[in-house]
């Protein structure tokens, strides 16, 4: 088989140019004939528009145009933007107009679209194009906008509960009626924003004669970007060319399809020119897609040894103003229930909530942090009040080794059970518990206790649902020159999509990687694709690169066994030849292959053959694959400041495969710190009157160098029975238990105080509270 | 009326002479009036970094400074990193080694920021890299592959003397 390239650290394919100022992102694209865009955000929270004033704008020298939704013409001042993800608890229309109709729902809400020669003049032009609002009550507390006598968020709905989304399978009543012990305990959980540290951005152009738009995004999404741009626009696909550039970070909110995207390209088309709009830090703050509040009641029964039985509760999620992702973070906010454990029975209901905030949708993790937190919280709390070890009860509730492929008595909305295919859970609790951060801890603690210092250790266990569905897809193709080309619809922002895909293939080939080359994200490069969410692309993406490649490197070998009058099974590939097992004599090359496969005029095809040394796969998937670990986390509190810091960290991680050691080390340890941020840090907060506080990273902290420690990384490797590679996704996992993590691990430097700290980010504040509200 | 007053300043160790309005910031001059797109724009209010160049020799953001308070000055950004023979500085060579970077938006202010400061403490430990590189936000590698490429670069570059 020949496996050399693939498990390797393998340097990136990507970096020469990245490093040396050739990285190319979306404001890096210039065109001839540019203009630049910018937009007027709603200053309210909730209003109706009475009046747009865009004269003063218009006047300004070196305007262009200025858009309102009026200005689209009456087809589209009807329509609002298709709604991506369709579902049937969702029954009222739950996106925006591009810009907005008569009402806008949050601070930031686009009114209107200022076209100028460049971003300097639109944005003076901006802050003259007067609205006039008449303020509507606002709504932003996610508790009170649950309640039936709350003011609406938006005046289409009837209520602001958007939808009710339950989960659930077994008896819990009866579970939780005759069970030893019921604990209970509500969390509040906030999450905060992707942060990315490149902004979003679009630029468009259509060029009339041939009645090409073409539209370069930074996305996580292009094919889903056309799809719904064309449907929206009343144009072909194949008329509509969506490009992913680099792009510099995703993590969630850039798979979602914005009003400024549909809004430029509609306009490019209108004024006949180039139009670049790239979102600035404070747009960013109000303008994409956020995770904020969750908060849980939730009940948990277990038995004398910890074993839970039975989990019940409710949740409420804070949706935003809309939903331009369906439901999909409630799903996954959700469905991860009940995680790396055995438990017989479930019934958790998540309602989701409308709020005059910026609309929410999956950040890094995507809503299984969420339930991470509550499940290793519950695990604590049975392990505490039953006085028994907390690694010892994750213990005895895992799935166990010899119970995979497990169902676990949840079924998809499909009817498709719900069914964990590979794991070793205590593979990685051992792993864990073994490390020194774990078995030196103790003396660490006693010996800062003498010098009045308070360490605490947490752990937290996790389950993923990694690589979804449908598909990804890819073209290998050998060039005349032997070169190795793939063509494929995933696309990448960071993750080194391009390194595996061509470690995969130089494998299956006998090439090296750096003959391989990658275009990606383009959706004139290749026909289908769906996203880059979900750590699924190693699984759709890699599987189809090898499946691809396998087939190539066939009919490599059959054509050169006809050329070289030798069996199959005597020839190997390596170097880019194709030779004889034991005769050094007889050989050929790929490129000679490919020339072949090429044609000439004239010339038949070799019989038996189809043209060209190519093959196209698209990896189906109808099950997720699952990845797992646990987190050691090591924190001092300082109990009179309340001050966190996190002193060590290790994480046993799971992702079946390591297709290249060095990037799957690389996204955890980025993971944990997205993890770290969410903790201890980020809050995006709203005053009650829906007005943004925290618009700048002097009021959002992210985490810098200086609050991270070494993150170690152990791996254990349980293949996917589901895919070639045996992988499973690697992009979230350093993400989902680390908040659960440093919250355990602060509450374990504070037991001699007995604190239990059911939310997050924990501030410094809410220590200090805690510590004296036990001390009184 | 814009405010457009001419500057000379050297880029890369190339000079050029432009009239640009007052209130444009270096990081905007840099990119659109040079075309070396090399230089991010993360934030705008210089917090991220990202926007990070040397001026004279010291690593500042400009995209809170404007392009005439360059007037007079020697300016390098990323595209000038390599040493003139098209070789990697060890900064970058590290960066590639030690996978330093995954999307590569925050690389160039993050680069900048080491090769300035490793100048002034060629010797450094783990820790006092991490205050250097404090003013540098990274969402994607968690900051640790960073540390070991910048140590590796010292490292480089005190045997290189």
């Amino acid at each position: 088989m020949g496996v050399r390239h693939v498990g390797e650290r393998v340097k990136r394919v990507e970096d020469p140019r990245l490093l040396t100022g050739g990285g190319r992102f979306v404001d890096d694209i210039r065109l001839p004939n540019m203009t630049e865009a910018t937009f007027v955000r709603s200053s309210e929270a909730h209003a109706c528009i009475k009046s747009i004033d865009i004269s003063e704008a218009l006047a300004v020298p070196g305007v262009i145009a200025v858009f309102t939704l009026k200005d689209f013409g009456p087809e589209f001042a009807q329509k609002r933007l298709p709604q991506p993800a369709p579902h049937p608890l969702l029954k009222f229309p739950s996106t925006q107009y591009p810009p907005a109709r008569d009402e806008v729902c949050y601070v930031g809400e686009c009114v209107a679209m200022v076209v100028a020669q460049n971003r300097y003049i639109a944005e003076d032009a901006a802050s003259l194009v007067w609205i006039e609002y008449e303020s509507l009550p606002a709504v932003t507390d996610l508790r009170a906008a649950a309640q039936p006598e709350a003011p609406l968020a938006n005046k289409q709905l009837l209520g602001n509960i958007a939808a009710s989304v339950p989960w659930r399978y077994g008896d819990c009543t009866e579970a939780f009626a005759v069970a030893t012990h019921v604990f209970k305990e509500s969390y509040v959980q906030h999450r905060g924003g992707g942060h990315s540290m490149e902004c979003r951005g679009v630029v468009a152009c259509h060029d009339a004669p041939t009645d090409l738009l073409t539209v370069w995004t930074s996305t996580q999404t292009p094919y889903m970007v056309r799809r719904f741009l064309a449907q929206y626009l009343g144009r072909e696909e194949s008329r509509t060319r969506v490009i992913a550039p680099d792009v510099g970070g995703g993590f969630g909110p850039k798979v979602v399809i914005y009003p400024e995207e549909y809004a430029v390209a509609f306009a490019a088309m209108e004024i006949g020119r180039p139009i670049k709009w790239i979102e600035d830090r404070r747009e960013n703050f109000v303008a994409t897609t956020q995770q904020r509040d969750i908060v849980w009641e939730m009940e948990v029964a277990a038995d004398g040894n910890g074993k839970i039985v039975a989990l019940r509760g409710h949740g409420y999620l804070d949706g935003g103003a809309y939903l331009p992702y369906g439901l999909v973070l409630a799903m996954t906010s959700l469905m991860p229930f009940p995680g790396p454990y055995a438990i017989p029975s479930m019934d958790v209901v998540l309602d989701v909530v409308l709020t005059n905030a910026t609309p929410t949708s999956p950040v890094r993790g995507a809503g299984r942090p969420n339930v991470a937190f509550v499940l290793e919280r519950l695990i604590d709390l049975v392990a505490r009040r039953l006085d028994r070890d907390r690694a010892e009860v994750r213990r005895v509730n895992f799935v166990k080794k010899n119970e995979f492929p497990y169902a676990t008595g949840a079924k998809l909305p499909n009817g498709v059970p719900v069914t964990y295919d590979s794991g070793d859970y205590e593979a990685c609790l051992d792993k864990a518990l073994r490390s020194e951060i774990y078995t030196d801890f103790e003396a660490r603690r006693v010996m800062a206790r003498e010098q009045g210092r308070y360490l605490g250790l947490g752990i937290a266990s996790y389950n993923e649902d990694t690589g979804m569905g449908p598909f990804e897809g890819a073209t290998v193709r050998v060039q005349s020159s032997g070169k190795v080309l793939i063509q494929t619809g995933a696309a990448s922002q960071g993750q080194g999509l391009d390194t595996v895909l061509a470690q995969i293939c130089a494998d299956r080939l006998g090439v090296e990687p750096s003959d391989v080359s990658v275009e990606s994200g383009d959706t004139a490069a290749f026909p289908l694709g769906i996203a880059t969410v979900a750590s699924r692309v190693a699984v759709a993406a890699g599987s189809s690169v090898y499946e691809a490649a396998e087939l190539v490197r066939a009919k490599a070998i059959a054509l050169a066994s006809g050329l070289l009058e030798v069996s199959e099974e005597k020839l190997k590939l390596e170097n880019g030849t194709v030779g004889v097992v034991g005769d050094s004599n007889k050989h050929t090359t790929l490129a000679e292959l490919a020339r072949r496969l090429a044609g000439s005029i004239g010339i038949p095809t070799p019989a038996g053959l189809s043209p060209g040394l190519e093959a196209t796969a698209y990896h189906n998937i109808t099950r997720p694959t699952y990845a797992g670990g646990t987190h050691i986390a090591e924190v001092e509190v300082d109990t009179d400041t309340g001050q966190v810091k996190v002193l060590n960290y290790f994480v046993a991680h799971d992702c079946g495969r390591l297709l290249n050691p060095m990037l799957v080390d690389g996204q955890i340890a980025g993971g944990v710190v997205h993890g770290i941020g969410n903790a201890l840090l980020e809050r995006m907060i709203y005053d009650d009157s829906g007005q943004p506080q925290t618009t700048n990273y002097g009021e959002y902290l992210l985490p810098t160098a200086t609050e991270i420690p070494t993150i170690h990384i152990e791996h254990v490797e349980t293949l996917s029975p589901l895919n070639p590679l045996g992988v499973k996704g690697a992009g979230e996992g350093g993400t989902i238990p680390a908040a659960a993590a440093i919250v355990s691990a602060i509450e374990n430097a504070l037991a001699d105080r007995e604190v239990r700290v059911c939310s997050y980010p924990v501030s410094p504040e809410m220590i200090v509270q805690l510590i004296d509200s036990r001390n009184s | 009326m814009p405010d457009i007053r001419k500057i000379t300043l050297t880029v890369n160790g190339t000079e050029h002479t432009r009239d640009v309005e007052t209130r444009t910031h270096l990081a905007d001059f840099l990119r659109r009036e040079l075309g070396l797109v090399g230089t991010h724009l993360g934030c705008e209010h210089g917090v991220c970094g990202a926007c990070t160049v040397m001026l004279d020799g010291e690593a500042i953001r400009s995209c809170i400074l404007l392009a005439v308070q360059a007037d007079g000055c020697e300016v390098t950004t990323v595209e000038g990193l390599a040493s003139r023979g098209g070789g990697l500085h060890p900064v970058q060579q590290a960066f590639w080694e030690k996978h330093g970077l995954q999307c590569g938006f925050c690389t160039p202010g993050m680069m900048i920021s080491i090769a300035a400061w490793l100048k002034e403490s060629p010797n450094p430990r783990a820790a006092e890299i991490r205050e250097a590189i404090s003013g540098n936000i990274c969402r994607c590698t968690g900051y640790q592959n960073i540390v070991t490429a910048a140590l590796d670069a010292a490292e480089i570059l005190r045997r290189e003397g």
